[in-house]
Parts: structure tokens; sequence; C-alpha cells
């Protein structure tokens, strides 16, 4: 009789969701997004919110250089195609990953550079994660702060969204942890001091405290997998990729805030 | 590639105090930092920074390893002419670079 | 037999805790535990003062009680003072304890300043005293304290 009870009393909790947390990971509703900067402490707010104190603005100043510098055998800057960036790139980074027809796949902003550079400007590909393709992301980036994350909604886009949530859901490693374990269901808690934030992509790349540098968010990603003692992946993966588009869809809506800056 | 940010505001009114904030790019190697095969990592910091109004020092800093990657200073000064701001960053091997900002003092 | 491994084993955890505390880093670089110490920052305030006596007062400190990450702690030093020709802050001198060095910025003003406040950035190895002195024009020295607590990052970086 008394277990019957405890059973239909569980049962009842269950169904009413006061048990603190969902049992099942489930994803965050629209109304509580909240974006990495609200996490932070009012002095690294400050940083962001100031250009000339935010060091990711150095970044985007270098990257404007970049934009404006003659490659390759075309001898052709970007600027020579795309004109004023700050015209013909607002909007841009807000809707990357983005899919590329003759590579039938989508390609993350630091892969569009790249593909440019190749297709158009006969230039070598800058190599991931080094200064000049940071920085002349974040330029192009920064065009697009304050605008609404809208990644690309087409037909031919949701498989590789719904191979990134899959990763996103799925528990992996030595820890057996999926990201969503974490950044759906235990945001605002702490992991060894630091807040776990929701893992929205509202600025990057930024100038995170930890690195003294810009970085992407695939380097971000691949740190998040080697705390998870996960099998990581290298810089440009396409399984990095469909990660990177799926949390994208994720914080549709969210303003962009490139260069964020993050501790 | 060495970039600065410098924030001065452009027009003031002669007896304002007037904050102005600069941003160097710079690594700001500690020399405390090891590869993987225990070799140290040499140092190679700013190790000072001046502020010169129409020639004249108005203000001086000492870095050290200890001041962040990217070193931001912010400082005062009173705005008492119109003219032109010289900001200096020297440090090891060599490392000198230059900014200036024009004010105009009402 | 049974004694020599009980220093054994603490030795092993303390090794394992200071390893973890590498493990913040990126592996290709690791940071050694360099010796700093309080004394360290007690000879470098006193090759500042030359022994004279340090009142408490006029300095204050801006940092924040618990930083996010110690690789860049922002740091606002404000000192009273009229500022004029006759009264004013010459020099102010930060200090830390526990970094590998003792010193985390001088600054030199002059009575143009209008107002003794710096602002910057300092990086700080562990949760530590931090003591900023003024020197005044007419050669009194001023003096505040701050405590400040550290922690690391929680996803640590390796390089595969």
């Amino acid at each position: 009789m008394k277990f019957a009870t405890t059973i239909l009393l569980a049962a009842l909790l269950v169904a009413a969701g006061v048990v603190l947390r969902p049992l099942i990971a489930t994803e965050i509703q629209t109304t509580e997004r909240r974006s990495g900067y609200t996490f932070m402490g009012p002095e690294t707010k400050a940083m962001q919110d100031d250009d000339t104190a935010n060091p990711g603005m150095l970044g985007a100043l270098d990257g404007e250089a970049l934009w404006n510098r003659k490659a390759g055998a075309a001898g052709k800057a970007c600027a020579d195609c795309h004109g004023d960036a700050r015209a013909s790139m607002k909007g841009v980074a807000a809707r990357y990953p983005a899919y590329d027809k003759p590579l039938g796949r989508p390609v993350n902003l630091e892969q569009r550079v790249n593909l440019c550079r190749a297709r158009h400007q006969e230039a070598d590909p800058f190599p991931y994660e080094k200064h000049d393709l940071l920085a002349l992301t974040a330029f192009v980036a920064e065009q697009s702060r304050g605008m609404p994350i809208a990644p690309d909604a087409s037909p031919e886009l949701q498989p590789f969204v719904a191979k990134g949530r899959d990763f996103f859901m799925h528990r992996q490693g030595q820890l057996n942890l999926g990201c969503t374990n974490c950044h759906d269901d235990n945001w605002d808690k702490h992991l060894a001091g630091s807040p776990v934030t929701q893992a929205h992509p509202t600025g990057y790349p930024i100038y995170r405290l930890e690195w003294q540098s810009l970085g992407s968010l695939q380097r971000r990603l691949r740190n998040c997998i080697n705390g998870m003692r996960a099998q990581n992946f290298d810089f440009g993966a396409p399984e990095l990729v469909e990660l990177e588009l799926y949390l994208m869809s994720r914080a549709r809506g969210m303003p962009m805030e490139t260069p964020a800056v993050r501790p | 590639m060495a970039a600065a940010l410098i924030n001065v505001p452009k027009k003031a009114k002669n007896g304002d105090v007037i904050e102005i904030k600069t941003l160097m790019s710079h690594i700001m190697e500690t020399g405390y930092r090891h590869t993987a095969s225990g070799e140290v990592v040499p140092r190679d910091i700013i190790t000072s920074f001046t502020c010169r109004f129409d020639g004249e020092e108005i203000f001086r800093a000492d870095l050290f390893p200890a001041t962040a990657a990217n070193p931001f200073i912010s400082f005062f000064t009173v705005a008492s002419k119109s003219g032109k701001f010289d900001f200096e960053w020297i440090g090891d091997n060599g490392f000198s670079e230059t900014a200036s900002a024009s004010i105009t003092v009402e | 037999m049974q004694r020599r491994d009980v220093p054994t084993r603490r030795k092993f955890l303390r090794l394992a805790g200071s390893t973890a505390a590498i493990g913040a880093f990126p592996m290709l670089i690791s940071v050694r535990e360099v010796e700093a110490t309080p004394e360290m920052m007690t000879t470098a305030i006193r090759a500042l003062t030359g022994g004279a006596t340090v009142q408490t007062g006029k300095v204050k400190l801006d940092i924040p009680p618990l930083v996010e990450n110690g690789n860049s702690v922002p740091m606002t030093v404000t000192v009273t003072s009229p500022m004029t020709s006759t009264d004013y802050v010459k020099s102010i001198h930060v200090f830390n304890e526990k970094n590998p060095q003792p010193n985390l910025g001088n600054f030199y003003l002059k009575p143009s300043a209008g107002r003794a406040q710096v602002a910057t950035r300092v990086r700080l190895a562990d949760s530590q005293k931090i003591v900023a002195i003024a020197k005044l024009s007419d050669g009194s020295l001023w003096s505040v304290t701050a405590e400040v607590v550290v922690t690391l990052a929680a996803c640590t970086e390796e390089v595969i």
C-alpha cells in the first residue's frame, strides 16, 4: 500500500514537472535564453561594452587592414569585390554557417573566407586559428553586431542541423556527458567556480581572457570536447561545422556581439 | 601586427578633466612560461608607456610581466589648450610603437 | 615502512593538486610554480619607501573581490588629492604578494592630471593581497590593501 502510494506520488510529481530538472534533456525555452554576456561580472561586461577597452577590437582593426589588402595571384583585395564591408557584410556573419552549393554542405565563416581566397583571389588559405583569419572574421562578424542571429532556414541545411543537434544531445567520452547535460539542464550552476552558460555563440570570434587572444568558435568547441574527455575533431571538420550550425540555430534571434569578451 | 586603440575626446572645454584610454596590441610574454620540453619561453613585454602633450610628458607608466596581454591603460588630464597627444610604448626586443591624437579645447 | 608511505602519499596529492592547476594552461606551455613570497613584496615596498612611514588612507583600490580569470584583472587606483602645483600625487605604485614578481605597475603623474586615477589590467597568479602606495608632492606616503580571490577557468585547453 505504502509502495503504491510512493509510486503514485512520484508519478504525479513527474507529471507536474515539479522535479527540479527534467529527467530527459530538454531545450531551453526561447524566453529563457541568455547570452554568455549575462553570466559575466560587471568588469568583464564593461570591457566588452567599451570599444577602446575591448582587446577584440584590436583584432577587428587588423581585419579591416586585411580586408583592403590585395592578395593572391589575382591581386585582389576583399574590398575589390565586396566594397565597403560596413555595407556589404552587414548581416552576413549572423547567417553563418551557410550552405555552399559546390561543396554540397554547410561552411562556416572561416571556411567561406578561405573558399573566396581560393576561388576568387587565387590565394593560399589562411591557416585556422592564426591571427590573419581570426582578425578578418572578427572584422566581418563585427558588421553584424547588434543584428539577430539568423542562420539560413533552407531545407538543404536541415539534415546538417539535425546532425549537429544529435551531437549536442548524445552522451559521449570518458565522462559520459552530452553538451546538453550542462548547457540545457544545468546552466547558471557552477563548474569549478565558473558559471555554466547556455552555450550560445553570440560573439565569435571572442577575446577570451583565458586565451589572452582572439579565438574562434571551433577553438572553444574543441576546448569543451577536451573537457568532456571525448573524441575531438580537427579544425574545419564537418562535425564541428554541423555543431556550429546547430548552435546558431538554437540561438536564432539573439543579437550578435562580435567581438565579445569572455572569461 | 601592432595596433593601438586610443580614446581621447575630440573636443573639451578649458579646465575639463578628461579621461584618456589606450589599448596596445602586445602578447606581454611573462618569461615564466615553459614549453612542453621544459624550455623557458623568453620574456617579451612592453616595459614603459609615456604620454606627452605638445612634447611635454604628462603621464608615464612602468609595465611588468604582471601587466595583462594587450595592455590597457587609462588616466586623466586637464584640458587647457588645443594640441596633440603623443603616445609611446617601449619594450623588450626593441619594441617601439607610437600613436597620436589631437584635441580642440575651447 | 608504513610510516614512510604517509608523507609520500601527501606529496603525491600535493603534486596532483598542482598538476590540476597547471592543466588550466595550454599543455604546449606549462607554468612551473615560481617561488613568490609575501617577503618579496615587503622588500619591494621597502625599496620604494626607504623605510619611511606609510600611512593608510587617501588611496582607493578598485579591484573585483572575486576575479573571473587571473589572466586579466581590471584594476583602478584613485588617490584623493586636489592635484594643484603645490599639492599633487607624484606617483602610484602597486604591489602583490604571490605573483613571481612583486610589482603590478608604477604610474607617474603631473599636477596637470587633474585627477589622480589610473586604470589598467593585471595578471594575478593566485588569491592574494594587493597593496597600492601613493607618493605625494610633500614626500608623504599613503597606502591601501585589498584582498582578491582568483579562480581558474573550468574547461581546460589541451593540445593533442
